[in-house]
């Protein structure tokens, strides 16, 4: 890299207790580009893009601004030589309203100095929110009530009002539709041609292809290499991430069908969606696509009786159910892995053990008391197929990675033995080798014979996970496609609506 | 089930991350440990301090004198514990110590002692449970809730009795009063045999794991289909349990209830349990043990400053210095 680089972070080190999270690293980035960081999960994306925003503090190494040495102490420091960080955490006060959120610390004020605007604060927030394409929403909405999608569109829009020289994204697209992830785009290339430079992490490979100039890639807390997107793929990339290819991220499965075991016929819930029919065969991955906000999430909750419907019926072999409680669902054999582990999937400040088991108390007790030596061999054995790290079953999860906690939420419903797996996002937020791992998971549970929908918004996942796919827009299904017809193309189409 | 065909670097970690793991983990263990540990050594300080300062103190009357003092906070601290664990507070437990003494004290006048004892407790989990009702079927903050029923509950006691009773039956005292094993009481037994039952129920049951789960994320053990809201039920209706409990057991060493009595026992029971580990309205942590310890220690000091004749005032000046030391040092584990 040449000395007149924008950005220039050298011999960067940090530790936390005894972990090397970031060794050496010297990155460099100029202004009127976006450029992309890729890794997998810990290797020390996130805390390279928070040293530079002042949210964490580096061990050693330099950073320089346009050839010269900068302190990045604090946030408000990194704010002041125009850094501006959105992270996967939203640091929105959801009892505003977006106004307040946008503009904070900078309302317009008449008269006295205490006295705001409310008239001119909510133009200027409009103003703000059209210019980064996003319109039709009302900014006087308190952020509480807005979808995840929204959320995250105004925390992007907050960073935007202070014009920043450098905008960090760290995983914008995670909870983003695929229309707002355009109008994110867009935005990139409106700030790229205003000379900013744009730091972009995430997990998605194609994302990362279609909107990066560059892409640094690290591993292990060390830089691999800077690469052009056109000057290689995705196979080559996934090989500098991971250290060598994934010959095959899908398995391949032999796909023998047994007898329905799930039926859905009908089913609705009244502002969510309606006349939702399918059939799930036992040892069938039927891939459920839409975009957030189609439904798809609302009726695997129905089926597990997490939320109620207001029509149709759900039959498991044959037989009518009455699911009223997720404890009905499980009685029968229906499971449901949640989109978000963090907030409806895992008890944090528990233990492997006591998360594993959490489903299947019932099974492992006698007369209300715990047979702790079954349940320590039930979830020990769990916590070895499924190659959970540490294999420790008394640490708390809080202190696992992403993707080993995502492990545990999978052990917790194969613990209850279920005859039926819904599975909403079960890739979501983990690297690429945990990823490899949960789809072998998934194929030899078909194997098994256990009827699988697997809910997704990553369409290569789905398309090369299903025996079927789904298509689900504004609460209805779509299209049906079988796994020969299934393209990128035609599903995309029956998920937007238009004809390909 | 499956592995990885991906042999991961991982599975074969150099010398030098393993050893790297093995003093994370043993650093984690020291560091976690180290509150505890603390509380131990300042734990026994304390009783040194006391055995070389006073020769009372290790006299057989004052064991039995600290023991008894500690049942009633005993007690409350338990049913206090298992409220906190999921996530919650209870602070109608001390009107519910009131409303037990005086019931029992008057009821044993017109019935058997077992039954006027049974139906207070019965209503003490009447109590209790309307307090979970509340919380869990409304989604109301338990601080709110049970500060409401404080009210109802202090109300009702004056209601039933405006002055003191004296309990009328002999044996009331007598049974609760006799010293069984050594210097403790019966009273200060069924204190003693309580803290292992709650640990097994805590730790041995799969209620007591729900409970451990709705502390920390309750969405998810509803999901994993159990009944969030009859386990939160369950543990306002234990803590009213035994908050009854130790208000017949103090009306029992007392020989008179006053309407006023139990007033603030609120806040000792809540700050054994913190004292021992456990967190305000976040769940997690907390243990049957550190509770044990909380009372102890509490015991233990007013017991000291009583020996050396120290104002009950600087008593909660020490108590309250006590509470937020504990709270910091637990700030600083986390």
């Amino acid at each position: 890299m040449g000395a007149n680089e924008f950005l220039e972070m050298r011999q960067i080190n940090k530790s936390y207790e005894s972990t090397h999270a970031l060794r050496e690293v010297d990155f460099s980035a100029s202004a009127g580009e976006v450029h992309a960081l890729a890794g997998e999960n810990g290797a020390g994306k996130s805390t390279l893009v928070k040293i530079l925003s002042g949210a964490v503090q580096r061990d050693s190494g330099e950073i320089l601004l346009d050839g010269s040495p900068v302190d990045v102490g604090s946030p408000l420091r990194a704010h002041r030589l125009g850094i501006r960080a959105v992270y996967q955490e939203f640091s929105l006060v959801r009892h505003l309203t977006i106004t307040e959120n946008i503009l904070m610390g900078q309302m317009p004020t008449r008269g006295p100095r205490w006295w705001i605007d409310w008239r001119r604060a909510n133009a200027r927030a409009e103003e703000v929110l059209e210019e980064i394409g996003f319109t039709g929403l009302d900014v006087r909405k308190r952020v509480s009530q807005l979808s995840v999608s929204h959320q995250q569109m105004v925390e992007i829009a907050k960073a935007v009002t202070h014009k920043p020289r450098i905008l960090i994204l760290d995983e914008p697209s995670a909870v983003l539709s695929e229309e707002e992830l355009l109008r994110l785009f867009a935005l990139l290339q409106k700030l790229k041609a205003g000379g900013a430079l744009v730091l972009y992490i995430s997990h998605r490979l194609d994302e990362v292809f279609e909107v990066a100039d560059r892409i640094t890639v690290l591993k292990d807390g060390q830089l691999v290499g800077t690469v052009r997107p056109q000057e290689t793929d995705q196979g080559r990339l996934i090989k500098m991430m991971v250290g060598r290819t994934l010959s095959e991220i899908y398995p391949r499965r032999n796909g023998k069908r047994g007898e329905t075991v799930l039926e859905v016929r009908g089913l609705a819930r009244t502002g969510d969606f309606e006349d939702i029919s399918f059939a799930l065969a036992r040892g069938e991955i039927l891939g459920c696509f839409g975009l957030i906000g189609s439904g798809r999430t609302q009726v695997a909750r129905c089926i597990f009786g997490a939320e109620s419907s207001t029509a149709g019926e759900v039959r498991l072999g044959g037989r009518a159910l009455r699911t009223r409680s997720p404890r009905d669902a499980l009685r029968e054999g229906i499971a449901l892995l949640t989109e978000d582990r963090k907030r409806d999937g895992l008890v944090l400040t528990c233990s492997i053990r006591d998360n594993v088991s959490l489903a299947s108390l019932g099974q492992i007790s006698r007369l209300l008391i715990l047979d702790r030596r079954r349940q320590g061999q039930r979830v020990s054995k769990l916590v070895a197929d499924l190659d959970i790290r540490p294999p420790l079953i008394d640490r708390l999860v809080h202190q696992l990675s992403g993707g080993n906690q995502q492990k545990v939420v999978l052990a917790k419903w194969l613990m209850t033995q279920a005859k039926v797996l819904l599975l909403d996002e079960p890739t979501r937020g983990v690297d690429v080798a945990t990823k490899v791992e949960v789809y072998q998971i998934i194929s030899q549970l078909a194997e098994q014979g256990i009827g699988i929908l697997l809910i997704s918004s990553e369409l290569p996942e789905i398309l090369g996970m299903s025996d079927r796919v789904l298509v689900m827009r504004d609460g209805h299904i779509a299209g049906e496609f079988p796994r020969a017809e299934a393209s990128e193309q035609s599903v995309l189409a029956a998920a937007a609506g238009v004809n390909p | 089930m499956t592995r990885s065909t991906l042999d991961r670097p991982t599975s074969s970690p150099s010398l030098a991350a393993r050893l790297g793991g093995f003093w994370a983990s043993g650093r984690e263990r020291l560091s976690h440990g180290w509150v505890d540990y603390v509380f131990y050594a300042s734990f026994i300080l304390l009783i040194l301090i006391a055995a070389s300062t006073s020769s009372v103190f290790f006299t057989n009357q004052n064991i039995g004198n600290l023991f008894r003092q500690i049942v009633t906070n005993g007690l409350i601290s338990l049913g206090q514990l298992v409220v906190i664990v999921t996530g919650g507070i209870d602070l109608s437990v001390g009107a519910i110590v009131a409303l037990a003494g005086i019931m029992v004290s008057g009821f044993q006048a017109y019935m058997p002692l077992p039954v006027a004892i049974l139906i207070v407790l019965v209503v003490g989990a009447f109590c209790g449970a309307i307090n979970g009702f509340l919380i869990s079927r409304f989604k109301l903050q338990p601080f709110i809730v049970t500060l409401a029923t404080v009210e109802a509950i202090r109300g009702f006691v004056y209601v039933y009795h405006e002055t003191a009773i004296t309990p009328s039956n002999p044996m009331f005292g007598l049974i609760f009063g006799t010293e069984v094993l050594g210097p403790l009481t019966s009273s200060v037994l069924i204190m003693l045999v309580a803290y292992p039952i709650f640990w097994l129920f805590l730790n041995r049951t799969t209620s007591g794991r729900a409970i451990f789960a709705i502390g920390g994320n309750d969405e998810a053990v509803r999901l994993a289909g159990i009944n969030v809201r009859g386990h939160i039920v369950l543990a306002y209706l234990i803590s009213g349990v035994c908050a009854a409990l130790a208000g017949v057991l103090l009306a029992a060493r007392l020989g008179i209830s006053q309407p006023s009595m139990g007033a603030g026992f609120e806040l000792d029971a809540i700050a054994a349990c913190v004292i021992g580990g456990a967190a305000l309205g976040a769940g997690g942590g907390g243990s049957v043990v550190g509770t044990f310890g909380g009372v102890l220690i509490l015991g233990l000091i007013n017991n000291l400053l009583n020996l050396f004749n120290v104002q009950s005032y600087y008593q909660q000046i020490i108590k309250g210095l006590i509470i937020l030391f504990a709270v910091l040092a637990r700030r600083r584990e986390r």
